[in-house]
């Protein structure tokens, strides 16, 4: 069984803040998903050698101009300083 | 000029656009109108495009110079997941509220390049997680067939958008029944294309591995128009796929129906009298129907909720309120990250990142990823062996019709509507959702649909098989 530190933990590790209460409500909601999903077990037969999904490669080159887009996606941005996203300081 | 909106589809307005009977900007008006009349009440559209008689203008020049392509000055809706340029897509979530897309995704420029008038985005679930709409960030969609229910999700604000004339066709997209279910639960066709069929490129992603953008219409001959416009390789999603990736499966017209999974509990029992009829209709008109036994197919949703939530978990990292949308200031870079994540998603959202990361995290890992992966595996094997013996296979759409708004508080008991719908997401396979009738429910008539799954790569089976069913 899940435990509510788990999900404070996982929380964090997701960075989502969430309240004491709901930390709580999560942890039944999450308890009954994973023992819902505890099912897999159950499956039976053997599985193909070849994978479903495989990667896709293709040739790293410049696909438009440079700047090209840059306002566009800038502009979106909530904190900007000329051409940089702007963040809080992480070094002393 | 009034246009008799009732008994428009995709096919007779473009002949009728041609033939100069009405323009594309009267027939976007009517629907403009509709939508005004309307809107407020089922929420269908969080945004109608303040250029939309501009685009009908567009395409009435084309068609005055003589061009003529299949969706032409079609008024179309499309889920508020997928991007336009210059316009905003907030995927029903607050985190991208005010978010402007950059650039068009595939289907949009395939869609502009046959003059296509877009009316505007529809609602969802936020992030297409969802059986509902009820996760939106800004309310529920109603159906337009009893508005004190749900419209089904997470694509409904594109099946009613369908349903209730407000749109001639919608895009929506479907990671476990998306598009399926609320056509099933608004009485209107809903198609899954097979995985890659049409690009995800510019598709806000949920579960990559499972994520396809698929038509919502009135009609299978519409459904195939949209799709013919839409889907193609593409060098943007690698995981597209060409008319040769898969071979043409040759039908003989029989049908294997997963009886042990209908007859479980939790499937309504007029669902299921009213898939009998649906069989019985189908053995009617010359198809064999066989009871198939896919020993797995029972873990479909087991698998899926342990695979969804983790690719979930990834795709959504990049909301980080510093690249674009809501930005919500802590202390410090950590709870920025923090405030911004927690203020902008909703339970759904959270509640799936959260179980996302659990399953993936170490210790875990095999226990449910590893071994859903190897599942996934096995539940492909066993379709592969399953269409040596049957062309198609059917099953209810969803095993329950729309339920009321609110009534369903249990995140599982929402899940369990996926039932059916979810094999083909985990398999790749194209799935299409046909209105099958109705069932009254409180002197109600709510929409019914069934489910038509196809070999990989044979959308034409199932066009073939619904319109032969819908006598279409």
């Amino acid at each position: 069984m899940i435990t509510k530190e788990e999900i404070k933990n996982l929380a964090q590790l997701a960075r989502i803040e969430i309240k004491e209460d709901e930390a709580e409500s999560l942890r039944k909601e999450i308890d009954s998903i994973l023992d819902y999903v505890s099912k897999i077990n159950e499956i039976s037969g053997d599985s193909e050698d070849k994978p479903v999904l495989k990667n896709v490669m293709r040739d790293d080159e410049i696909t438009h101009k440079s700047g090209e887009f840059t306002e566009d996606l800038l502009s979106n941005a909530p904190g900007r300083e000329g051409n940089y996203l702007k963040v809080k300081k992480i070094l002393e | 000029m009034k246009v008799d909106l009732d008994s428009l589809t995709i096919a007779k307005a473009r002949k009728m656009l041609d033939e100069k009977k009405f323009s594309a900007v009267e027939l976007a008006q009517s629907y403009l109108d509709e939508i005004e009349k309307k809107n407020k009440e089922l929420n269908v559209y969080l945004e109608v495009f303040g250029d939309v008689l501009e685009q009908a203008k567009a395409a009435d020049k084309l068609i005055s110079d003589g061009e003529s392509y299949p969706l032409l000055g079609i008024p179309l809706a499309i889920k508020d997941n997928i991007l336009l340029q210059g316009k905003k897509v907030s995927a029903a979530s607050k985190i991208l509220e005010n978010y402007v897309a950059t650039y068009d995704a595939t289907v949009i420029e395939k869609l502009k390049k046959q003059g296509a008038v877009f009316l505007g985005r529809t609602n969802c679930d936020e992030f297409a997680m969802g059986g509902s709409t009820e996760n939106s960030a800004f309310g529920p969609t109603r159906n337009s067939n009893d508005p004190s229910r749900v419209a089904g999700g997470s694509s409904g604000g594109s099946a009613v958008a369908i349903s209730a004339n407000l749109a001639l066709g919608a895009l929506g997209s479907d990671t476990g029944g998306s598009i399926r279910e609320p056509a099933s639960f608004c009485g209107i066709v809903g198609l899954k294309p097979t995985y890659g069929r049409v690009s995800r490129n510019g598709l806000i992603a949920m579960g990559s591995s499972l994520d396809c953008i698929g038509p919502m219409t009135k009609t299978i001959e519409d459904a195939e128009i949209i799709l013919n416009a839409i889907s193609g390789e593409d060098k943007e999603d690698s995981t597209t796929i060409t008319d040769l990736t898969y071979p043409k499966h040759k039908s003989n017209k029989s049908i294997g129906i997963p009886w042990n999974l209908i007859n479980q509990d939790g499937v309504d029992q007029k669902v299921k009298e009213n898939f009998k009829e649906s069989v019985k209709k189908l053995e009617s008109l010359g198809y064999k129907t066989k009871d198939i036994s896919l020993p797995n197919i029972g873990l479909g949703l087991a698998i899926y909720y342990i695979i969804m939530p983790a690719e979930a978990s990834s795709n959504l990292a990049r909301f980080d309120g510093v690249k674009y949308g809501l930005h919500v200031d802590g202390k410090d870079l950590l709870e920025d990250y923090l405030k911004t994540r927690g203020t902008g998603f909703g339970p759904e959202v959270r509640r799936r990142i959260l179980l996302g990361t659990y399953v993936l995290s170490s210790g875990y890992y095999d226990a449910y990823y590893g071994k859903a992966q190897t599942a996934r595996s096995i539940l492909r094997k066993e379709f592969d062996d399953a269409f040596k013996q049957v062309d198609f296979v059917l099953t209810p759409t969803a095993p329950v019709p729309a339920w009321k708004i609110g009534e369903k508080s249990d995140p599982l008991s929402i899940y369990l509507a996926d039932v059916f719908t979810i094999t083909a997401n985990i398999v790749g396979l194209p799935a299409i959702s046909v209105p099958s009738g109705t069932m009254e429910v409180l002197k109600k008539n709510l929409p019914l649909g069934i489910q038509f799954m196809a070999p990989h790569g044979n959308e034409e089976l199932l066009f073939e098989v619904s319109k032969k069913f819908l006598q279409e």
